[in-house]
């Protein structure tokens, strides 16, 4: 058990180190940094001192045992752009986003899984129909123009909720949080449903075909024969049953919500690591980008190591046929 | 649960009333920096233009007006003696002396600041006693308060106290970075970058007498998607958006609520042509540069539709071109900017002339976000120039990628624009027109134009340095090295109970803000 963990350990820091590798390979194609760091009136010389400065002159392995060295050590250098430290940058961007993902995890869940069940026990109202009709739209549609229409709608037609940014917040310690002010919590509302849309379409219809098919299996036949009541056939049996794939499912689909996250930031403004990394790209301020796709790559593997771990942990025939 | 909900509904309606009045707006990008120096760019300026004050301001219209210098006169042709404003303080209570300005000069032409190219002429800056400060120039310089309005006043004591008298030092964040001191009308309250900022009335500002303005309170937020900035806008969360998309503007005018107020810009949008080269090396021609033909150059120049780009592709935004010198600047002539006429047959006939009836094919590199619907007009161009047999194969890429190419003259054909920061037609001439510069990549060699262009940076016999600048505006555009193609207009899209004077620089100046 123990040596299975190391080696998956090990596993997982060189995909760290290839994931760091890749990205950085791909700076080489995104342009010159210093092209937007200094006026479009500085001197050739000036641009060159700059570059010497900032190290881009090196070759790339010199370039690249720098960051990694640094990046050990948390230090991810200064945003070109904005001139402060990267690690000090993200970590300010990073409740806004994991505020946000948590809300539309939350959103996606409970809706999913409560429209699911209702879709599979009702399988033929109408109400099922027009829900189902409805969540084909949230997987076909793109972020974008979901997030747009809900702006024009709530916040352009009916003036309910705005349409950019976190609202208020209020600081507890380094944690910047919106949940506490009546602003902030409406500022919420709109990003969260178009983030977790998606997700939420995704969970209704799992859960749905998952239900489905407990529904027919023999043991629920059997419990109805006992004459149990249909809200214990369909909770304490069915959803028990019905839900293990689901747990594994919407723990995978959290990283993705991290990822997804960066449409969904920009359409809102929403001051996040995501809306970070978008305006790093078009600057080609490589510290920032190269901090986050490094922290995406860690959340992947973090989550995927988890879920490995947790395989072994719960799956007894996993366990025996390694000992 | 109900009166829950009810308590829930009055918290989120229930909106703060007061009695400021509160400027919110909103345009594409965020300020790089609070330092007035290290950076020679749009919204960092816009921030610095609100805080801090310079010895010679401009007002909307661009004409100069004394700010922090009372009065000035050239006591030799290269010593300028400025008079400054008494009894002025900056926000945190320092006095205003000769001493700042020497400072500031100093400090913005040191190697690490973003605008010593401005005021390179400049060799000395000495105070004589604290309200009189003279500034020695190389050689004479005809436009030095130009180059003076773009410099930015800071205390010399503020800047010692928080260890700022560099601009932009890596590897740590400098306290400037979010922080301003300056004399001006307001006050940087909060600054979180990217995020949101926001500046107050400054109540002890030596302008408030001459110019009352009655705005409390400024927040800017960035918005960076174009769709959501217009909405944040009609559904009443902002006053004023700088840059709202072209394809909006008649639905924000229409909504009854906002005013859109259009101006030309002092800047041209233009294609670059490699005329110096022996051959161009995305050309399938070999052993001779098609270019190097002015009758070629002519063709390209004639290939195209002005028109058509200003009001389809620009929708209106746009004014055809004819030279290189923007309208707004000093030194411009309407009749040297009639546009080129467009006449495909003849552009025909003179490719054939010079020996390319069948035409050529070339690569054209194009910036595809810096200019706006810069990818749409390089598009709309390939499609003119096939009609007369020169075959372009677009190359659209991001600016970070696209200037290198045009600084390090790595094209052979480009789309690039030119705006000026001293309102003289010398600053385009000079950039565009110089083998020196780093944004010139043509490779056109006419020395007795790059004469007039150094002479007119020396002359001050103002009749003498007229003559040469419309010399020298009409020998750069009949070389044909570049396709003028149209001065673009922009657009300030404010609500109707807030009157802000659209500035044909783009920089809002909020002390000329009224709210009705």
């Amino acid at each position: 058990m123990a040596r299975r963990f190391l080696r998956r350990l090990i596993q997982a820091a060189a995909v760290m180190v290839l994931a760091a590798l890749v990205s950085f390979l791909l700076f080489n194609y995104i342009g010159d940094p210093v092209s937007n760091m200094v006026g479009e009136r500085a001197s050739a010389e000036d641009r060159t001192a700059l570059r010497d400065r900032l190290g881009l002159n090196d070759s790339f392995v010199v370039q690249f045992a720098r960051f990694t060295a640094n990046a050990v050590q948390g230090d991810f250098g200064m945003s070109y752009r904005l001139q402060r430290p990267v690690t000090e940058l993200l970590a300010e961007r990073l409740p806004a986003t994991i505020e946000l993902v948590l809300a539309s995890a939350l959103f996606a869940v409970v809706l999913g899984v409560s429209l699911g069940i209702f879709t599979a026990i009702r399988r033929d109202s109408w109400l099922s129909r027009v829900i189902l009709a409805v969540s084909l739209v949230g997987v076909s549609l793109p972020t974008f123009v979901i997030g747009i229409g809900l702006i024009y709608l709530f916040a352009v037609t009916l003036g309910w909720l705005p349409s950019f940014g976190r609202g208020d917040v209020v600081q507890l310690g380094w944690w910047s949080t919106g949940l506490l002010t009546a602003s902030g919590l409406k500022a919420l509302i709109l990003p969260a449903v178009t983030l977790g849309l998606f997700q939420m379409t995704f969970i209704l219809r799992l859960v749905r075909a998952e239900m489905l098919e407990v529904l027919g299996a023999d043991f629920i036949r059997t419990a109805r024969a006992m004459g149990l009541s249909d809200t214990t056939v369909n909770f304490k049996y069915a959803f028990k049953n019905a839900s293990l794939p689901v747990i594994t499912i919407v723990g995978l689909k959290l990283g993705e919500l991290i990822a997804f996250s960066i449409i969904t930031e920009t359409v809102f403004q929403w001051p996040g690591m995501g809306l970070l990394f978008i305006q790093a790209v078009s600057f080609a301020d490589v510290p920032i980008m190269a901090a986050y796709l490094f922290m995406v790559a860690f959340v992947f593997v973090a989550i995927n190591l988890v879920v490995d771990v947790l395989y072994v942990v719960l799956d007894p025939r996993l366990r025996e046929a390694k000992a | 649960m109900q009166r829950l909900f009810l308590l829930c509904a009055v918290l989120f309606l229930a909106a703060p009333a007061s009695a400021e009045n509160v400027l919110r707006w909103a345009s594409q990008g965020d300020a790089f920096t609070m330092d007035p120096h290290a950076q020679n760019e749009g919204q960092t300026h816009t921030f610095s233009l609100q805080v801090e004050e310079q010895l010679v301001a401009r007002k909307p219209d661009l004409t100069k007006t004394p700010a922090l210098a009372v009065s000035w006169t050239l006591v030799n042709p290269t010593t300028w003696e400025f008079k400054l404003r008494p009894n002025v303080k900056f926000h945190d209570g320092r006095p205003f002396t000769s001493d700042d300005v020497v400072f500031s000069f100093k400090r913005a032409l040191l190697p690490t600041s973003d605008m010593r190219d401005i005021i390179g002429m400049i060799s000395d800056v000495v105070a004589v006693d604290p309200l009189t400060v003279r500034i020695i120039t190389k050689g004479p310089d005809p436009i030095l308060l130009d180059e003076v309005a773009n410099i930015f006043i800071m205390s010399r004591g503020w800047a010692k106290e928080h260890g700022v008298e560099v601009p932009h030092e890596s590897g740590k964040e400098s306290y400037a970075v979010r922080h301003k001191n300056g004399t001006g009308p307001f006050k940087l309250e909060l600054r979180e970058p990217d995020v949101r900022s926001v500046m107050v009335k400054n109540p002890d500002w030596w302008g408030l007498k001459d110019q009352p303005h009655n705005v409390d309170r400024i927040i800017y937020t960035p918005i960076k998607n174009p769709a959501t900035r217009v909405a944040a806008l009609l559904s009443g969360e902002l006053d004023f958006v700088l840059d709202p998309p072209v394809q909006d503007l008649a639905r924000i005018e229409s909504s009854g609520t906002f005013t859109v107020q259009k101006t030309a810009s002092p800047w041209t949008i233009f294609l670059g042509m490699n005329a110096g080269g022996q051959e161009l090396a995305s050309s399938s021609v070999k052993g001779k540069n098609p270019f190097a033909d002015i009758r070629v150059r002519k063709a390209v120049n004639m290939a195209i539709d002005r028109k058509g780009i200003a009001q389809r592709i620009m929708r209106g935004l746009a004014e055809p071109a004819g030279n290189l010198v923007p309208p707004g600047v000093y030194g411009y002539d309407a009749s040297l900017d009639v546009p080129m006429a467009f006449d495909a047959e003849g552009a025909k006939k003179l490719m054939a002339e010079a020996g390319y009836p069948n035409g050529f094919d070339l690569r054209l590199d194009c910036p595809n976000d810096r200019y706006l619907n810069d990818e749409q007009v390089c598009q709309a161009i390939v499609g003119m120039l096939a009609r007369v047999g020169v075959k372009a194969t677009l190359d659209p890429k991001p600016r970070t990628l696209h200037f290198p190419k045009v600084q390090n003259k790595k094209t052979d054909f480009y789309l690039f624009g030119w705006g000026t920061d001293t309102t003289d037609a010398h600053n385009h001439l000079a950039f565009l027109g110089l083998p020196t510069s780093v944004w010139n990549a043509t490779g056109y060699s006419d020395p007795p134009l790059f004469d007039m262009i150094n002479a007119m940076a020396t002359e001050v016999d103002k009749a003498k340095r007229d003559t040469l600048i419309r010399d020298a505006t009409i020998r750069l555009r009949d070389a044909h090295s570049y396709a003028p193609l149209y001065h673009p207009m922009l657009a300030w899209a404010t609500r109707k109970n807030l009157t802000l004077p659209v500035a044909p620089d783009s920089f809002p100046r909020f002390s000329y803000a009224r709210f009705k």
